[in-house]
């Protein structure tokens, strides 16, 4: 079944009658709807790229969360061969929300991490949506460790609402870990690739998106608070998420513009959910050209360029 | 006329127009509300002398109070652009900007600046809580940078007093940025063997926390002070339930692992100097290597050399909180027997802005 979005219900109303009209001829043999069908199909079409092609701030956010949306495993599943988990912080727990070891991509052996947010309610609850707790970026430092040391590129998914806000990760460290981890991207010695895949929420998001590269899905974004938050606090109304979302500048689009994303993935029409394997190919191909750019660099010249990147960023604002 | 007329009359209304004095005269304790004189107040460093309340002090008062002689230079941090993203919300960001300089008098909410202490180059940065929330946008990143890069080149090391809401969410991405931004900042010092020392002062909270506020190679906070990546009541709001007592509080971190120290702002400038001066492999302070006091009653305003770079040499010369302690009085006597020092050939120079350490 698919999920439709608000903005999507005209859109839902007339594939619903598409289906409608195919499950009658089902039944009724003798019944012609494929012309009536056909053309109800390319209208859906006509409206999924007039509704896809404009979205505005809002709307990506709700795209860049859709429930059905491909999410980091499946990304792992399709794109990466070998996949072998490695689990834990060694000091406290593993956290569900940061999925990540060790696997190939086009055989070459790499380090992946990202953040998962699972896609029922019982896997939701097991990622706790995607929300890490100091352990998940402290797993991070760990697998980062492991690449730099043997030289291994890192590979990183982001896609998470945000760092957990719970007692236990405020007790444990949460913002110490999120630094670390950080601090560990600025330092390693091997070339590291982010794909925003979804959502990329603030601190927890950074904690892994601090790459040579980091490139975006055409409808994720990335911001530094979610803009029901931003709307709460600084319209006093959290319905004023849509003004907020459009502030906050946090399309794949605007980031490209400040010059803070290197590129954007195009998605396939409707969104990544509408075909995941076409959007995972995609963003799979960005991540070897991307890889493949860096191939031979020193380990030093791949801290320097880090460092530049990040110093340099926001130079010139939307002047960019 | 009774008793009630001539007596009781007059000591109600005396008692209510006490509340009624100048706000710049008395200060309010925020926790025990004991009525503080504001000279009495500064000279503690804006620490009740009741309760030992931290309250909120300017970057430039505790910067007089920090360096020798209350002398420092301003970093010129480079400007970036002002509102690189033309936000605005219920109001204009460029005006909410334009409010906070007025009300703090300041240019950002960061200040930075080389000076000495215990006659040693320090560069030291100061986020100002009152500039919209001490919140970190683009121009605090560049504060950052620019005091590591200062840092490293005078071989200095760098004290931070932290004091954020977290980003400024008016920069949007842009802020977020500058959480990898001031890690690279901190890298810089890391690399250079430079002493990188974070204060956290109230409240320390998101981003901030979350980036240079967390990485110093020695944590300390003043007591009480709310440290936190998610504020209590998002927590609250997400867990649905009370939080213990002192939650989040710099003792509650210092309990679970997450600080160095919690330090009284009075002692903070001696500990400073004493960990300072070992991890840059100095010898200990000597207490008595100091010229005579200027004037012989160190309770005086603090000495202001005139440097060449007046204007921008800040300094609080009237309203200046005094050190926390008098200089100890036989100081003078020793001086004659001072061993040379790291900084002996700049002694004279500088015998006017070095203030005495106190004593321990």
């Amino acid at each position: 079944m698919t999920v439709y979005l608000d903005f999507e219900k005209p859109l839902a109303e007339i594939e619903g009658q598409a289906a409608e009209l195919r499950a009658l001829a089902r039944r009724n043999p003798e019944a012609d709807v494929d012309k009536e069908s056909q053309a109800l199909d390319k209208k859906a079409e006509e409206m999924l790229k007039q509704l896809y092609g404009g979205l505005d701030a809002w709307r990506k956010c709700q795209v860049a969360r859709h429930p059905e949306r491909p999410h980091c495993r499946d990304y792992i599943a399709r794109l990466f061969t070998d996949y072998t988990p490695l689990a834990g912080d060694r000091n406290f727990a593993d956290d569900h929300a940061v999925m990540g070891g060790l696997a190939r991509l086009d055989g070459t052996p790499v380090v992946v991490i990202g953040h998962e947010k699972g896609n029922d309610t019982k896997s939701r609850i097991e990622h706790n949506f995607g929300m890490a707790r100091p352990e998940g970026y402290r797993k991070a430092i760990r697998l980062m460790d492991l690449a730099d040391r043997f030289g291994l590129p890192v590979v990183s998914l982001v896609d998470t609402p945000g760092a957990y806000p719970g007692k236990g990760a405020e007790e444990r460290g949460q913002s110490e870990a999120i630094a670390r981890s950080t601090q560990r991207c600025l330092q390693l010695g091997v070339p590291m690739v982010t794909v925003v895949i979804g959502e990329g929420g603030s601190g927890g998001a950074v904690a892994f998106a601090t790459a040579n590269r980091v490139l975006m899905l055409e409808h994720s974004i990335y911001s530094v608070i979610s803009p029901e938050g931003c709307a709460s606090i600084l319209w006093k109304d959290a319905g004023k998420m849509q003004e907020a979302a459009a502030a906050l500048r946090l399309t794949a689009q605007d980031l490209k513009t400040l010059g803070l994303c290197d590129a954007i993935v195009p998605e396939p029409l409707g969104g990544a959910h509408r075909h995941p394997k076409q959007a995972i190919d995609a963003v799979g191909a960005e991540i070897l050209k991307a890889l493949g750019s860096m191939a031979g660099t020193k380990p030093k010249a791949l801290r320097d360029d880090r460092r530049k990147k990040f110093l340099g960023m926001g130079k010139n604002g939307l002047a960019a | 006329m009774n008793w009630i007329t001539n007596y009781v009359r007059p000591r109600i209304t005396s008692m209510f127009a006490r509340r009624d004095v100048p706000e710049n005269l008395w200060t309010k304790c925020d926790e025990c509300g004991t009525m503080l004189f504001h000279r009495e107040l500064a000279e503690n460093l804006n620490v009740c002398s009741n309760c030992g309340h931290h309250m909120y002090i300017a970057p430039r008062a505790r910067f007089t109070s920090l360096f020798d002689g209350g002398t420092f230079t301003e970093v010129k941090v480079p400007e970036p652009v002002v509102d690189p993203l033309s936000f605005r919300d219920t109001k204009k960001y460029s005006d909410r900007i334009r409010d906070a300089r007025k009300k703090t008098g300041e240019k950002e909410a960061m200040l930075v600046a080389t000076g000495e202490l215990g006659r040693m180059p320090l560069v030291a940065a100061a986020q100002d809580f009152n500039f919209m929330a001490g919140s970190m946008g683009m121009y605090v990143g560049n504060a950052i940078v620019a005091a590591a890069e200062t840092a490293v080149k005078r071989k200095a090391p760098l004290v931070l007093f932290s004091a954020a809401g977290g980003a400024r969410m008016q920069e949007g991405i842009l802020s977020l940025m500058q959480m990898p931004r001031t890690t690279v900042a901190v890298e810089m010092l890391r690399e250079a063997g430079l002493p990188y020392i974070v204060v956290l002062t109230h409240p320390t909270t998101g981003g901030v926390t979350a980036s240079y506020a967390m990485l110093g190679d020695v944590q300390i906070a003043e007591p009480n002070a709310l440290i936190c990546f998610a504020g209590p009541r998002v927590i609250e709001q997400t867990i649905h339930e009370k939080l213990p007592e002192g939650f989040q509080r710099a003792e509650y971190l210092l309990d679970h692992g997450m600080l160095d120290r919690v330090t009284p702002r009075g002692k903070q400038r001696d500990e400073l100097i004493d960990i300072l001066r070992m991890l840059m492999g100095l010898p200990p302070a000597i207490k008595a290597d100091l010229p005579p006091p200027a004037t012989p009653e160190p309770q005086g305003d603090p000495v202001t050399l005139s440097e060449p770079a007046a204007e921008e040499t800040a300094g609080l010369p009237a309203e200046a909180p005094k050190p926390a302690e008098p200089a100890p009085a036989e100081a003078p006597a020793k001086a004659a027997e001072t061993p040379a020092k790291p900084a002996a050939k700049e002694a004279d120079k500088d015998a006017g802005k070095t203030r005495a350490p106190s004593k321990k």
